[in-house]
């Protein structure tokens, strides 16, 4: 696994490399516009070619990756860090508490969120920047993605609650607090880690979608999502397979995180 | 002389056996299958909202009714000439308040019900009803009052009005006519088809109304068509996918992307019939109660403004790149394609950034480090409202951001969801610039009465103004009333030719483009000929035929 | 004992749904663009017109009076009537349940099936390689924006089932895989494998009651996923379900549609989630 950890590290910092080199790499900008050329296949001036209004889509994947590559991990780890107090903390007290926040997080799944981020962009102003737009959207998201695994981490912390070596360590004076954070919140990262992985490009796609709402990235600033967004307009995989590089650096990203985290799994376990 | 009159005789029994031969090798597609009937299906885009031809707002129900309704004229989408339907004749009065229809006899509902002026009557009377609130009656409401029918006999009626209304006879293009009697009520119709299945959510179904009274010239009832399944499908692309596989036969309005995507492989399947009646138009928020900065509102209420901005945009960009080509820039706010009302006078405006800088400059407006501001040195900044999900709309707004940058304006693009940015625009007024489109249906001005009126709420620039607030908004008031209260087309055309000059020079639309009609039509589809005027690919629904 | 409990259970549960009602109702109400209808900006309608369409908006103004007035229709049998499609509710949503739970009970069997093969497969193989082309197709999956994995089975033309599962199976692949891999770590496992019990003895015997419990609450949230994932999945394939519906009342501000819906789901939710801890509860209790 370490061959491959090594590769993972590599991959991502080459990644991140290539966004912060962005503005060598491509001059001229993700918001420029060659409206001679809108729609170009790759050439040697636009390597990924250019999208309908004539931006060169390589510039615009390397500045989108300084945006999501940074945010969506954010996002991703408030997620985790809220589904990791609500529902490990609330499997570990068990009682009411077990009862209450399962509850509370039933109705969380259901609830139609949609309308509260409709709301959300009511309230911000029209002139507001793009990246304070893209910055409220992510931490939306962290916000409201943590219920699918905070009720897996109340079952499995509430499995821990009565656990022997749990018991031990109450029996050897050890504070709940301690308890919780040392014993029982290390036995949780195989969701913790599921957690954060599925978020990442989940809310990657998400802010994309939000765009709908008026929230997310606006123009002229690019992010993954709204790269991807481009892959809904095709209709066979032949034509313009150039589209998919943006899908391809996400999988091949998104596999570098879990190549890494499993490393820290293994070491976990 | 005989053996040139037997000659002749040959020559025709030859011609005839030849044309045989060939019709029966050549023409069976459409012979036979107008024998066969055949199914034609395509996608709505939407639920229908209603079967009730007088409720009917929605495109899908628009549809619907054009497809099974019976009109007493309806307007010829090909040439746009008035032609007689139910009615064999129809005369308008001289004031244009009374108008007398002279119906055909002897027709059926669908369900066997007799048809007579007594159901005109009743459909009149419904349609009139204060408390209906349809797109459709409150196009015949011009002045208070009741309507009154008089039915003189079952083929003739006689409806007048409290006031005039323009252009009345082409208003009944969008009438069907219901049943007085009939128990099944709006699914008893006239129209060619009737709505024989319907699973909301998934298809619409409509057969052909037995009925039915129209023939061909050979004296075959029509409509060729047994049935036309409609299945309700949201996206584009999956309709364009569908159609592509042959599921499907036509494709009614193509965005340009989708036709040049299939140009690129079936040329012959797809149809560009020109410049259609819908524009595309940036406005700004001139509404004095509206919860914006004192300068903003000054600067969206300048004519030099909004004519500067204007003139800073690329509108040719706009239509080549955004549209593929498949659109003009716009003038004013008619269609050169609405031939009888368009002011050929009217010049586009000039692309030109330095002069847009001139005029702002001579306004007051000045740059430093590549920004423009105002005189009192606020940044020249204000965002730029459009739907989302209209690709087309968010480019244009992002192209129109990078025009704008290079005098200095910074734009911020913002899509909403409809709803919102309705209650944004009609409500809480709290937008600065919106970039919309404006479908028109009919041809008349008088159709656009409620956006020009200046105490309407369609009035979207400043909406419900108790008193025009301008003095070219007092004068298009003016003229718009002069020119529905006239029945002299010529003098009509004079008051309208004036409002688009106003509107042109004081900007408070800047129209951008003029979309052209885009459709698509099955190689299995006979006789279809695409227009611009809605429904495009299907207008002339009767006379098509479906290979089986 | 049992029956108090199972009441108390049952009157949570019915509160929860009640409150999700509420919530929803709130939610869709403060809102921009509840009060208004995209059939206002018709140019043929006079100012009275507009009026009047606002005004009808305006009739459910107050959420609570709303939802009070609904819940006592409710009682006797009528979920009213749906603002933008203009038919009751209850047939709208009894016509379209069946497809959605169809497509959702599918969506589930496909993802879940495919979950559990790949990850126990990897757990039995213990290949790195394995691990790396599991994790990158799980990965692949999880990146594919929805709306393509529906245009997808459009363009294959395979049931939309089949997009929904692959929406939900790399969100459960990851859990089940991690919980199992954890599993697999623990010491007497690894001990049970160095002794040559058979793997299937060991997965039925060691691992399950261990990662039983967790697997089963996965399984609870996995159907809310596969609900979620139904949205895109009915609207872009124009499959009439509750999901298309939920979509289309959303555009359209229809109040009493989403409350509905929203009560459906909520009830959806809680019987899953209620199923896997009553189940994964006695499990715990028969490994105690």
């Amino acid at each position: 696994m370490t061959i491959w950890r090594r590769v993972a590290c590599g991959v991502l910092l080459v990644v991140v490399v290539l966004s912060l080199a962005a503005g060598w790499l491509a001059p001229a900008g993700y918001a420029k516009q060659y409206r001679e050329e809108a729609g170009a296949p790759p050439s040697r001036a636009h390597w990924l070619g250019t999208d309908e209004i004539g931006r060169d889509r390589f510039a615009r994947l390397l500045y989108g990756t300084r945006i999501s590559l940074l945010l969506a991990p954010a996002a991703a780890l408030l997620s985790t860090l809220m589904a990791a107090l609500i529902g490990g903390l609330a499997g570990y007290l068990g009682g009411i508490w077990e009862r209450a926040a399962m509850a509370f997080t039933d109705l969380f799944l259901s609830l139609p969120w949609l309308f509260l981020l409709i709301t959300v962009r009511a309230v911000m102003p029209l002139n507001v920047s793009p990246l304070f737009s893209v910055v409220v959207t992510f931490s939306m998201l962290g916000l409201l993605g943590w219920t699918a695994a905070a009720r897996v981490l109340c079952t499995a912390a509430a499995g821990l609650r009565n656990s022997d070596f749990v018991r031990q360590a109450r029996a050897a004076g050890t504070s709940e607090a301690r308890l919780f954070w040392v014993h029982v919140l290390p036995n949780l990262k195989p969701v913790l880690y599921a957690q954060f992985w599925i978020s990442i490009p989940a809310f990657i796609l998400s802010e994309a979608n939000l765009g709908i709402l008026g929230l997310g990235v606006s123009e002229p600033l690019p992010s993954w999502g709204s790269l991807l967004k481009e892959l809904e307009g095709l209709v066979s995989f032949g034509e313009e397979p150039w589209k998919f590089v943006p899908l391809v650096l996400l999988v091949v990203v998104v596999t570098s995180f879990q190549l890494i985290i499993s490393k820290q799994e293994e070491v976990g376990a | 002389m005989i053996g040139f009159r037997g000659r002749r005789i040959a020559g025709e029994l030859l011609r005839i056996s030849v044309v045989a031969i060939i019709s029966g090798f050549l023409l069976p597609a459409g012979m036979l299958s107008a024998q066969n009937g055949g199914e034609l299906r395509f996608c709505l885009h939407s639920e229908p909202k209603t079967f009730d031809p007088l409720k009917v707002e929605d495109d899908a129900s628009v549809t619907t009714r054009y497809l099974t309704g019976g009109v007493l004229v309806r307007m010829n989408r090909q040439t746009q000439a008035l032609e007689p339907e139910l009615a064999e004749t129809w005369k308008v009065s001289k004031d244009g308040r009374q108008i007398s229809f002279k119906l055909r006899g002897g027709l059926f509902f669908s369900d066997g019900t007799p048809f007579s002026a007594e159901d005109v009557a009743y459909t009149v009377q419904q349609l009139m009803d204060p408390a209906l609130h349809s797109p459709t009656g409150d196009a015949f409401r011009s002045g208070p009052g009741k309507v009154e029918t008089k039915v003189a006999s079952p083929t003739q009626i006689s409806i007048t009005f409290p006031a005039p209304v323009a252009g009345l006879d082409r208003q009944f293009d969008q009438v069907a006519i219901m049943s007085a009697r009939s128990p099944k009520k709006e699914m008893a119709v006239l129209g060619p088809f009737m709505v024989a299945d319907y699973k909301p959510g998934a298809t619409l179904l409509l057969k052909r109304n037995p009925n039915y009274w129209k023939t061909d010239a050979q004296g075959r009832k029509l409509p060729y068509l047994d049935s036309i399944h409609m299945d309700i499908q949201t996206n584009r692309d999956v309709e364009l996918l569908r159609f592509k596989r042959g599921e499907i036969d036509l494709i009614n309005s193509l965005d340009s992307e989708s036709f040049d995507k299939l140009a690129a492989t079936s040329p012959q399947l797809v149809h560009d019939a020109g410049p259609s009646l819908d524009t595309e138009q940036l406005w700004f928020n001139e509404v004095s109660r509206a919860p914006l900065p004192a300068y903003k509102k000054e600067w969206f209420r300048s004519a030099a403004f909004r004519r500067a901005i204007s003139q800073a945009i690329n509108r040719a960009d706009l239509s080549r790149v955004v549209y593929r080509g498949h659109a003009q820039p716009a003038v004013g706010p008619i269609s050169p394609a609405n031939k009888f009302w368009f002011n050929a006078n009217l010049k586009p405006a000039a692309y030109s950034p330095d002069a847009a800088l001139k005029a702002l400059q001579a306004e007051g407006f000045w740059m430093q480090d590549r920004k423009l501001k105002d005189k009192a040195g606020n940044d020249v900044v204000f965002s730029i409202i459009t739907n989302a999900g209209s690709k087309a709309r968010e480019r244009m707004a992002t192209m129109i951001q990078e025009d704008l940058d290079k005098i200095g304006i910074k734009v911020n693009v913002v899509t909403l969801d409809f709803p919102s940015l309705i209650e944004r625009m009609t409500q809480t007024f709290d937008y600065e610039a919106i970039l919309l489109g404006l479908t028109n249906v009919g041809l008349d001005p008088n159709e656009q009465m409620n956006v020009w009126l200046s105490s309407s709420e369609n009035h979207q620039w400043n909406p419900q103004e108790k008193q025009p607030e301008t003095p070219w908004e007092a004068e298009i008031d003016q003229l718009m009333r002069a020119q529905a209260s006239s029945a002299d087309p010529k003098k009509r055309k004079e008051s309208f030719d004036r409002v688009q000059q106003i509107i042109v020079e004081q900007a408070p639309f800047i129209y951008l483009i003029i979309r052209n009609s885009l459709s698509a039509v099955g190689p299995d589809v006979h006789g279809a000929n695409p227009v611009i005027l809605p429904p495009q690919a299907f207008w002339n629904v009767e006379q098509l035929t479906v290979k089986q | 004992m049992l029956w108090r409990k199972i009441a108390r259970h049952g009157l949570v549960c019915l509160a929860t749904l009640l409150l999700g009602g509420l919530l929803s109702a709130f939610l869709v109400r403060f809102a921009p663009g509840f009060d208004v209808d995209e059939a206002q900006l018709d140019p043929h309608l006079n100012s009275e017109s507009v009026r009047a369409l606002q005004e009808s908006r305006r009739s459910q103004s107050n959420v609570v009076k709303f939802y009070l007035q609904s819940l006592e229709r409710a009682v006797h049998g009528d979920l009213g009537t749906s603002i933008s499609l203009g038919q009751p509710v209850s047939s709208l949503l009894r016509d379209r349940a069946p497809l959605t739970f169809r497509l959702v009970g599918m969506g589930l069997l496909i993802s879940w099936s495919l979950a559990l093969g790949l990850a126990l497969s990897s757990a039995w193989l213990r290949l790195t390689v394995y691990e790396v082309l599991t994790t990158s197709l799980s990965g692949t999956f999880l990146c594919i924006p929805a709306a393509v994995l529906a245009l997808l089975s459009v363009l294959w033309n395979v049931p939309g089932s089949l997009a929904v599962g692959m929406i939900v199976f790399p969100r459960v692949y990851r859990f089940v895989r991690n919980l199992l891999a954890k599993a697999y770590a623990m010491p007497h496992i690894m001990t049970a494998r160095a002794k040559g019990i058979s793997e299937l003895r060991i997965l039925l015997w060691h691992v399950l009651p261990v990662a039983g419990p967790s697997l089963l609450a996965v399984a609870g949230v996995s159907v809310s996923l596969a609900v979620g994932a139904a949205i895109p999945v009915e609207a872009l394939c124009g499959l009439a379900g509750v999901g298309q519906l939920a979509w289309q009342a959303a555009l359209a501000r229809d109040l009493p549609l989403l409350t509905s819906i929203t009560i459906l789901v909520t009830l959806v939710t809680l019987l899953a989630n209620s199923s896997a801890d009553v189940i994964g509860h006695m499990l715990r209790g028969q490994r105690a």
